[in-house]
């Protein structure tokens, strides 16, 4: 559940030091698969970081391909996941190819995670995270080994910037809808 | 196939019941813990045997356990190790997750249900007074003559009246919208879908994934049987009823308010398909009351507001994997019946309620967190479920309206949860197991 109290003040931006670890442990509110990461000014988020398995990074690209097909079929797709951006990368350490995965969106992570698996399972991210060390091979049947596994291998951010702070991806939908509406409407004045 | 002569009959059915009680009950001594079990499990109908005899019988028993309660019995620590972890560790202590917090925390909770000591429940469904009286006094002979077997806390129920359909204290409508189980022989009404998986809501069969749970351990445990998440929520009627006054000059505007914050008319008609009127012929007619959407019919929520109780519950069309999501609602009403325009009287009054399904952290737990006390469900921004979210006074409810909408700043709580528990509810079979451990 959430308890945002922040004052949401998008036209100040804000930056916030973030807690050690992610969260503070003493205060951190529940989520149901353990503490939620905070809200910041640049909403929620993640940046899982793991080390792919040897020999399997032509996968990672193949894998992009078929996310861009994906979305350009079904738009929709990944909206349960209340984003605004993904990025992936693939980056070297000491010869070994790691993995990271970064996302911004709008819910924590735990609210949806159910819901998130079985997207990924639906858009083939299966492809891509089975090319991890230490993922769960179970993971369409077994949840909360999923969250366990994003959880160890999450790297929280120590400092997070909002230029328009905790602005959802939905409220700048809106915001561009009525812009259009407004435009279209002082063109039928002309 | 579902195996319908081992499944306890509340996961399938509905007693006609006018009245019960609920025994909350302690085990000090494991033997006597079976003893009571041997001799109770013989009384609780299958939901074949209650669909074969629902005409004649006069009362319906349920029994369901703790997870510390499975040990009080006897339970081996491997097979108590492969429960979920969110039943092991019982509603108390999830309480901040599902918005049990300030007057719905744990501390304020009634009857001893944050008890390490809560070990079972016996639910009793009877059809009338004089055999709920009958089937007490039986229960408590029973509980005498069985060594360490106590009596938590008991919670009486009685339906409300006026007594040709089920509704809560408030005047809603109830049991409208229940999920229907594939091989029950029940056929959904128009709109709410196909059939769902068994193993949605009873172990041992394969869900709307294809798969089947392997846990609880041994298979007997996982084969038919199934979680409840126990809610007492006290309904402050005389409140509600002000409420309804400050924000309605009239009968018909107390109503619609009524209304918007349910997203049916109290008689159960949905605002989306009756949005300005009631329409009892409607509310009462199970082939059109639930025939209905959100995402094509109201995506705005000028009929049904997006934050109103049935929508937050049962978003149908507007929520991912809506079939992940789903419960079967049992229960009933307690204390009585507050009069039309008498004031508060002061005594608690309420609905004692169980909701069932296969998973409590995927579909109770989601549905108790997301669905009820996200505050910025569906872009709402500042608002929780208006009858069961975590209300504090803080929060707002949006009424969709043209050309301006309706923003009430400042909603009441108008129910507080006097009390949970997370039981596991087993198959006839399991039950005969647990009662034979030793």
């Amino acid at each position: 559940m959430s308890n945002e109290t922040k004052p949401q003040d998008w036209s100040k931006p804000a930056a916030m030091a973030m807690p050690k670890g992610g969260y503070d442990k003493a205060s951190a509110q529940q989520g149901r698969y353990g503490p939620i990461f905070p809200k910041s000014p640049a909403c929620y988020g993640f940046s899982i970081m793991a080390k792919i398995i040897p020999g399997r990074e032509e996968v990672f690209y193949g894998y992009a391909k078929t996310i861009e097909k994906t979305i350009a079929a079904q738009p929709d797709a990944l909206a349960v996941l209340k984003l605004h951006y993904l990025r992936w990368v693939l980056f070297p350490i000491k010869g070994d190819t790691y993995f990271m995965y970064q996302g911004i969106f709008d819910t924590d992570f735990d609210k949806y995670t159910e819901d998130a698996i079985a997207l990924f399972g639906a858009t083939g991210l299966n492809t891509v995270f089975e090319n991890l060390e230490g993922f769960p091979t179970d993971w369409k049947t077994n949840a909360p080994a999923f969250i366990k596994f994003v959880r160890d291998h999450q790297c929280p951010s120590f400092l997070e910037y909002g230029e328009y702070p905790y602005v959802s991806a939905d409220e700048i939908k809106k915001a561009l809808k009525l812009k259009a509406a407004f435009s279209n409407m002082l063109d039928q004045m002309q | 196939m579902l195996e319908l002569d081992d499944i306890q009959h509340i996961l399938l059915t509905r007693a006609p019941a006018m009245t019960g009680r609920y025994e909350f009950l302690s085990f000090r001594d494991s033997a006597g813990a079976r003893a009571w079990l041997s001799a109770i499990k013989d009384t609780v109908h299958s939901a074949a045997a209650m669909r074969a005899t629902v005409d004649k019988d006069k009362r319906w028993v349920t029994v369901a356990f703790t997870w510390k309660g499975l040990r009080a019995l006897g339970l081996d620590e491997a097979s108590l190790s492969s429960f979920p972890e969110e039943f092991k560790q019982g509603m108390p202590a999830r309480a901040e997750m599902l918005g049990d917090t300030g007057v719905n925390a744990p501390g304020h909770w009634v009857g001893g249900l944050t008890s390490p000591d809560l070990h079972a429940i016996a639910i009793l469904f009877a059809r009338d007074e004089p055999e709920r009286l009958r089937c007490v006094d039986e229960h408590d002979k029973l509980v005498a003559a069985c060594k360490g077997v106590k009596v938590l806390s008991v919670l009486d129920l009685n339906a409300s009246p006026p007594f040709n359909y089920a509704h809560d204290h408030f005047g809603y409508r109830d049991r409208l919208s229940q999920p229907v189980i594939e091989g029950s022989g029940e056929e959904p009404t128009p709109g709410s879908g196909a059939p769902l998986k068994a193993g949605e809501f009873i172990l041992g069969y394969p869900d709307e994934f294809g798969v089947t749970a392997v846990n609880p351990q041994p298979k007997m445990l996982a084969r038919n049987g199934s979680y409840m998440a126990y809610r007492r929520l006290e309904e402050h009627v005389g409140k509600f009823r002000e409420f309804l006054r400050q924000h309605g000059d009239t009968p018909e505007e107390q109503e619609l308010i009524a209304a918007k914050l349910m997203g049916r008319w109290r008689s159960g008609a949905p605002l989306v398909l009756s949005p300005d009127k009631d329409d009892p012929a409607l509310a009462a007619d199970m082939q059109r009351n639930n025939d209905f959407n959100y995402g094509e019919m109201d995506p705005h929520g000028y009929a049904a507001p997006l934050g109103s109780h049935a929508r937050r519950m049962n978003p149908r069309d507007t929520a991912a994997n809506i079939n992940r999501r789903r419960m079967i609602r049992r229960g009933a009403t307690y204390g009585p019946a507050l009069p039309d325009g008498a004031p508060d009287d002061g005594v608690e009054r309420g609905i004692a309620a169980f909701v069932i399904c296969g998973s409590l952290i995927r579909q109770f737990e989601f549905a108790q967190n997301v669905w009820a006390n996200d505050r910025n469900f569906h872009e709402l921004g500042n608002e929780r479920d208006p009858i069961i979210g975590a209300q504090d006074g803080t929060l707002e409810y949006k009424i969709p309206k043209r050309p301006i909408r309706k923003k009430i700043v400042g909603l009441p709580a108008f129910t507080t949860l006097k009390g949970g528990a997370y039981f596991f509810l087993p198959g006839l079979k399991a039950l005969g197991y647990l009662a034979s451990l030793n």
